[in-house]
Order: structure tokens, then sequence, then C-alpha cells
């Protein structure tokens, strides 16, 4: 057979899926230079674009998350509320039921214990008003996680699409009630409720306002871990969303489980709305939720619904978000550049988890292409 | 020799992460040949039919067509170089007619179906297809859709036609029909690739054989001077009997009579028709059939997971005596009324088993309902997971590993192994050796025979017609939604079976 020197050209990149997966040190290192890769890349931005010093620039954002008590009591309020909401879609994305109404049920939550703080609020005794407001935020939000689940378990409507307009019906309910409620009148917004009894507001332990929202967070998390990993509603959950055909064939029943979840997604966003109202803000408008119906998703997803995870997660993404806001005004810049600085990390962040999937090598030197 | 020689492949390798799929593989194939490809599953065979068509590049090695070395980086590539793949899932336009389909994607000429129709009418006549070009593809039986899949690379100028598993989906008659085809076109001077499992068709057909094991290339022989039990040695590794073990009936008793079952689906296409039958207790009850004849349907109504429009399904249960009907019950209502039902479906990943999950949360699923807490109780399903995992000698890291990282037969193995486990009255099992190399495919016969001595009564839907009659007891025969006959598996031919499954018109049933 004729020797053929015909110049051969492997492709330059392989990109090959790890079958055996990676041990977590590994992944878990991956995940590490990746923040270290996004950090010097920010640094590279900072320099190009505002001729700071980046070291100042990162000093500058550790300082606004975590400088002062006050700081790392208001950071840990934000993680938080965020994880709580997140806790919320878990069970649902878990099911592979898309749930991107979280806004709209933390809204309607919220909305639920305003009407209490104001139209009971000094007419019953404290412990049965707040009674009355668990309960009704508890059932607003589930109502409004019900509503979408009953279309899809008996029409299999998109949820997705569904639980989307609800976010916008919850938000024109809240400025509709914010109008009539408003204080003063004709403000169209409602304005601190109870501002001298304090009626319907969460006590305060010792004397940190936001510890009693922290502790509360802190039970859900792992309540909702055992509830997931251990308890045969989180396995039925588990089934559903690995495949609906196994779990018919098992006798679960879908439909049973889809709106069953998505009552205990929308409960949980209710508390999320109870806690941002009579924990934090101790009013309602239409951006209460303050776009973590959303940020949860992420929060979510990047933990892999794992709840424990979903601690660190919350808790990167508050951070950043805090420590952005604080180089903006440090140092004039607008809020944009603090978005494009969160945006490279979260970039990098979700970006290592390709190299952990897959592993990519390059053209080899061509030696064992020739025949022996 | 060069120029007899259509396609070599020289030291191919191919890793994916740890796993050799092809280590150092060695194959030609010359002009007007028909060579098979033989090996178990996980042997490589198709790894390395992707390098040939594209899909692929492997690590190492060369690949050479008509001597000259060449690159395959592409599906474009492979058929530029007249390497024409048909794979075993049929990549058509269920809506287009025969001839739309053939010359889709196809750029060079000015589209004229007209003159297509006129040359797709000359490649049928050379290598006798039949074939209607203006009939749509969704009017098509399997193995029209087939014939559709080789003119369309015999359109494009394939020299080289690769066949992944062709006669899977076929009945014994229209696997003849293909062979004779195959045959004409190695007259004709093609180079041909058939991939199987199926060892006499390797016989009758090829010229050679090329046999895989475990990645490894073992060897080629001329098919004129090899036999049955020396390629299994070659492909197994080991001397292996190929005789089913099947014992009498032991005191059958009906168990389960199914009566004048009809579905329609939602376009209503019958696909029960009138299906009656009685399985017995101690026997093994085989269902024939092509693909897609009704099977399914049969299975998910019998396991409450299908919605009938009319019949009955009455189970004797042999503890009480009682005679209940699952017609339209839910799974939950008939594990209720103390019907010991055990299914393997079809689709095991799929529907049996979930892939992500472990091999104790797998086992799980049928009993994770007991005890009277809300929180799941690991520790049965662990001692199950650990007692299938050594009894059936599963293959796995451990009894945490998530199945879908499995091979097939391992994943069948633990399927089989949990529906078993409940001790069933009935066991149902869909296909349950497809995919599956020698060795797990005995030994899924042998549980579905200790099943059968343990009184249970055993459906067994099956699509290798020299397995069903050597394993069943009775044999019904699925065509088109109805039991077009029912036969005394051991009295019986393949011939007689096959002639059945394509019979439309129901008529007599010869009871055996």
């Amino acid at each position: 057979m004729a020797k053929t020197e015909k110049h051969v050209h492997e492709p330059l990149i392989h990109i090959v899926k790890r079958i055996a997966g990676m041990p977590a040190w590994q992944a878990w290192l991956i995940r590490i230079a990746s923040v270290a890769a996004a950090l010097l890349v920010c640094a590279v931005v900072t320099v190009l674009l505002t001729g700071e010093n980046p070291l100042g620039v990162y000093k500058t954002m550790v300082e606004g998350a975590i400088g002062t008590e006050r700081r790392v009591w208001n950071l840990l309020q934000n993680i938080a509320m965020l994880l709580c909401v997140s806790l919320a879609v878990t069970p649902a994305f878990r099911m592979r039921f898309w749930n991107i109404g979280a806004e709209g049920q933390v809204l309607i939550g919220g909305l639920a214990t305003a009407s209490c703080m104001l139209l009971l609020g000094n007419k019953l005794p404290t412990p049965l008003l707040f009674v009355v407001m668990i309960a009704a935020s508890v059932v607003a939000g589930a109502v409004w996680g019900l509503i979408p689940a009953f279309f899809k378990a008996n029409w299999n409507t998109n949820e997705t699409l569904f639980t989307l307009m609800m976010n916008y019906i919850a938000i024109q309910v809240v400025s509709y009630f914010s109008y009539i409620w408003s204080n003063p009148k004709g403000s169209g917004a409602i304005g601190v409720i109870n501002l001298n009894s304090q009626a319907g507001w969460f006590p305060a332990i010792g004397d940190q306002k936001y510890l009693l929202n922290i502790l509360i967070v802190a039970v859900l998390t792992v309540v909702m871990y055992i509830y997931l990993r251990f308890s045969k509603h989180g396995y039925e959950i588990a089934v559903v969303g690995e495949s609906e055909n196994t779990a018919r064939y098992i006798g679960i029943n879908v439909k049973k489980v889809v709106i069953r979840t998505m009552l205990l997604s929308g409960a949980l966003c209710g508390i999320a709305g109870l806690l941002l109202v009579s924990g934090t803000d101790h009013t309602i408008n239409r951006d209460t939720a303050g776009g973590r119906g959303f940020t949860a998703i992420m929060v979510s997803w990047l933990a892999k619904f794992n709840p424990l995870y979903m601690i660190l997660t919350s808790f990167i993404l508050v951070f950043l978000q805090k420590g952005a806001s604080e180089i903006s005004t440090q140092f004039g810049l607008n809020d944009s550049f603090s978005e494009i600085i969160t945006g490279i990390i979260i970039f990098f962040i979700i970006g290592s988890e390709f190299f952990i999937n897959y592993s990519v090598r390059f053209r080899e030197s061509k030696k064992g292409g020739q025949a022996k | 020799m060069g120029a007899s020689t259509a396609i070599e492949l020289r030291n191919i390798t191919k890793v994916f992460g740890s796993i050799v799929a092809n280590k150092d593989v060695n194959l030609s194939v010359n002009r007007g040949e028909i060579l098979s490809i033989l090996g178990e599953n996980g042997s490589g065979k198709t790894t390395l039919m992707n390098i040939l068509s594209g899909i692929y590049f492997p690590d190492h090695g060369q690949i050479l067509i008509n001597g000259e070395e060449v690159v395959i980086r592409s599906p474009k590539d492979a058929f530029s170089y007249g390497i024409g793949m048909i794979h075993q899932h049929f990549k058509l336009v269920d809506v287009f007619s025969a001839a739309e389909n053939i010359v889709l994607g196809l750029h060079e000429e000015k589209f004229n179906i007209k003159r297509s129709a006129e040359k797709i009418k000359a490649i049928s006549e050379q290598y006798g297809f039949e074939i209607d070009p203006k009939k749509k593809i969704h009017e098509m039986s399997v193995s029209e859709k087939q014939t559709v899949e080789i003119i369309k690379v015999l359109y494009r100028g394939a020299d080289i036609l690769i066949l992944d598993e062709p006669t899977a989906v076929l009945t014994p008659q229209e696997t003849q029909k293909l062979f004779a085809v195959l045959r004409r076109m190695r007259e004709d001077g093609k180079s041909i690739i058939i991939i199987t499992h199926k060892l006499h068709e390797v016989l009758s057909l090829s010229d050679r054989v090329s046999v895989l094991r475990k990645g490894e290339y073992i060897g080629t022989v001329n098919t004129a001077e090899t036999n049955e039990s020396e390629l299994t040695e070659m492909m197994v590794g080991k001397k292996i009997s190929l005789n089913i073990r099947r014992d009498d009936p032991v005191d059958p008793q009906d168990r389960l009579t199914v009566n004048g079952l009809t579905c329609i689906s939602r376009d209503g296409v019958k696909l029960l028709d009138n299906v009656s039958f009685t399985a017995r207790s101690g026997e093994i009850l085989g269902i024939a059939g092509i693909a897609g004849s009704g099977q399914r349907e049969l299975l998910e109504a019998i396991a409450g997971l299908q919605k009938l429009n009319s019949g009955s399904i009455v189970y004797h249960n042999p503890k009480t005596g009682a005679e209940d009907d699952l017609r339209n019950k839910t799974p939950m209502q008939i594990r209720d009324l103390g019907v010991r039902l055990s299914f393997v479906p079809e689709d095991r990943l799929g529907m049996g088993l979930v892939g992500n999950m472990d091999i104790i949360d797998n086992m799980m699923l049928r009993s994770y309902r007991k005890g009277k807490t809300v929180f799941l109780e690991r520790k049965p399903p662990r001692t199950l997971a650990e007692r299938i995992i050594r009894d059936l000698e599963v293959v796995t890291p451990g009894a945490t590993t998530p199945v879908r990282r499995l091979s097939g037969g391992n994943v069948q193995k633990v399927l089989v192994g949990r529906e078993i486990a409940s001790s069933p009255t009935v066991l149902m099992a869909a296909y349950p050796v497809r995919g599956l190399d020698i060795n797990s495919s005995y030994l899924i016969y042998n549980l579905l025979n200790e099943q059968k001595q343990n009184g249970a009564a055993v459906i067994f839907v099956g699509e290798a017609l020299d397995i069903l009659i050597g394993l069943c007891d009775r044999i019904a025969v699925l065509g088109s939604g109805r039991i077009t006959g029912m036969v005394d598996a051991r009295n019986t031919t393949k011939e007689a079976i096959g002639l059945l499954m394509t019979k439309h018109d129901g008529g007599e049933t010869n009871h055996g």
C-alpha cells in the first residue's frame, strides 16, 4: 500500500464529558479557581474602565458588605430573605415545575400580612393577631401557587408563562391597595403601618430587630432539607421531577403531588412576604419582593436544589450585591459598574460547572497517528 | 490488493474518560463484500461506526478509503467519501412523502420531484426495493421506512453502507427481503457493514465476520469457516451453552383472564382490538408481534396505566379465590386488592427506574409507602439493593451509584431484581433482554423460569422468535392490536409465527 504523507488535521479542541464524574474536592477547587479568575478579570475591567486601583475596589466591596456591625446584620437579614424565597421555589423546581412566580406569591403574602396589620392591628390581642397574620400570608401565597398548579395538573398548561403572568397580577393588586390605603391619603404609598402602636411588628430579640427573621429562616432551611431528603413527600417530588412515567408506574398520583407541592411552595413564599412586611419593612409597596423571586431561581439552581448549599449561594449573591453598591457610591461610579462586576463574577461561577462536567483537551502532538 | 479494499481501519483507538471504547481496532471491507461486526453490548461497535460516519473523532489510528488516508471530521466528510449510515432509529419527516424525504437536504440540483422520483424508481428496480415514492412516511410500516432510509443513502451515491441492527424491528419475512436486497447490492460492488448480535443472521448473510469484545478487536473470520459456537466464544470470551432451559408448567391454573380488551387512541386508531387470553400460573405466556402491535398498551392496561374502551381483566386471587376486575383501576387500587403484580416495562430508565437515583432509592420505588411515619425507611431497601447486587452479580461501584451510570445489562438486573423481590403472582416483562449481552440474557431467562417454578403467571413480550419458542409454554401473537393466533411453543416454527404476525384479519385461533 502506498505510504501517504498527507497532512492530517485533528480538530484543535476536544470537549469530553467526564463520565466518571469528579471527586468533590476537585470540583470545589475548580469553583474556587473560577472565583479567583473572576476577580482577576474584574480587576482588569476596573482598571480599564475607571483607572481605580482594583485592590482598593475589592477592599471597599468587602467593607461595604461586612464593614460595620450594622452592615453585617443587614447582610444576614438580606441573606435570610433571599434564602427564604429560594427555599420556597426549591420543592417546585425539584419537581421540574418551573415556578417563576415567587415574586408574585411573596407580594400577595405580604399584602395579606399588611392588610391584617392595617385592618385588625389595633383591634386584636397580639398573639391572636400574629396567628391571623401567619394564616393569612400562608393562605394567600398558597392560593397564588395553587392556581397555576391546578391548571397544570388538569390541562397541562405551561407553568412558566402562567406563574410569570401571576406576578404582574400581584404587582397590580398591590399597587391598587397602595392607592386605597395610602397614608397620607393620596400619596399612593401605604407608609409605615402602625408606626405608634407597632401592632403586628415582629419583636426585636435583644436589640436585634432582624434576629427573629434570621432564626425563622434558619429553622425553615433545616426543615426543608429534611423534608426533601428524608420524607415520603420529598421522595415523591423527586420521582415526579425525574420521570412522570415512573411516578405513574409506581402509582404516585402525579396531579396530587403537583398541587400539594405548589401549595407548599406558594405558602412558603407567603411566609417570606410575612417576614418582609411584618419583620422588616412594616409596609408594602410593589417593590417589596425586590426581585428576590427571580434571584431565588439562581440561588436554587446554583445549589443544585440542596437547601444547605443554598445558604452559601445566597450568601455569595447578597455579598456581591451589597459590596457592589458600596463601590458605586464610594467611587462615585454609577450602578451599572457594580452590575458589571457582579455579572462577571456570577458568569465565572456558573461557567465553572462546565469544567466540572466536561474536560477540554487540546490536539496532541501527532505521534500515535502513524501506523507502526 | 489495494484496489479491492474499499475501507480500512488501522489501530483505531477511542477513549472516553477512563473508558476505552475502542482499542487498536483493525478492520477492512472489500468491494462487493458484506462484513458483519459482532459484539456484545459495550463492545464498541457503535463507537466504531460513529467514528466512520464522522460523529466521533478517533484518538489514534488511521482510516483509509480506497487505499488513501482520509480524515473524517463530520458526517458531511463521511458522506463525501461515500459512506452512508442507516441508523437504528429512523430520521425521517413523518408528514413528507418518501421522495421528499430522500431529496431532503440535497443542494446540488434544482428541486425537481418528478426527476427525483424517476431516479428513486431506477434505484428501486436495480436492487429490488418495493417503494411508492409518493407515500407519506406516517402511512408506512417500519420496514418501508427502513427502505426509504436505505434508498436515501444510495440516492446520495454511497458505496459503503453501514447498517446498525437493521433487523431488530423486522419480521422474519421482512428480514429475508432485506437480505435479498443487500445481496444484490453486494453483487453490484457495494461494501456493506452490518452491525448485529444475531448469530444466525451473521452466518446466513455475511462473507466475513469481525468480532469485538470490550472495545478490543478479537479477530476476523470467514463466515464459511465458522459456526455459532465459535463466534459466541470469540464474542464472550468463553464457551457458553445456547440452550434455554424449559421446564413443564407447574400446576397451571387460570390466574389472569383478559377478555375483549379494546383501546382506541385519540386519533381513532384501535391500539388494542378485542384482545382475549388467559395467563396461567406456573407457565410462561409469550407475546409475539412486530414492534408497536399493541404490546405496550396491553401490558400497561393490565398494570393499570392505560385507559380502556371496553373489556375486562379478571384476576383470580389464589389466596382468597376472589375474582377481581382490574380494568381502569389505578396501580394503587390494584395493589390494595392484594394483587401481587410485577411489571418490567420496556422503557427501563424512563419508566421502571429513575436514572438519576441510586440503586437504594430505586428499590424504594415499590416500597417507600411502608412504615407509619412520614419519613422514609432506607434500611430495608438498602438490604434489598445489597442482596440483588450480590445475587444477580450487578457490576456497580456500590449501592449508592446512580443507575444511569450502570451498563444496560446491570440496569435490567436491578429492575428485574426489584420486581421479583415481592414474589409476584403475575410477572409481566416487556423485551427484558433487549440490548443485553448473552450472559445477562441467560440470567434473565433463568430468573423468569424461577418465577414460573414458584407458580407465578409470567407474561413475556419478546422480539426474537427463537427465544420465544425456546422459553415460553404458549405464545400469543399480536398483529395490529389483535390476537392473530395462540400457539403451543413446543410445536411451532418461526415461520408459522411470522405469518401470524403479519396477518391482519384476525381469523381462527388454534389453541395449543
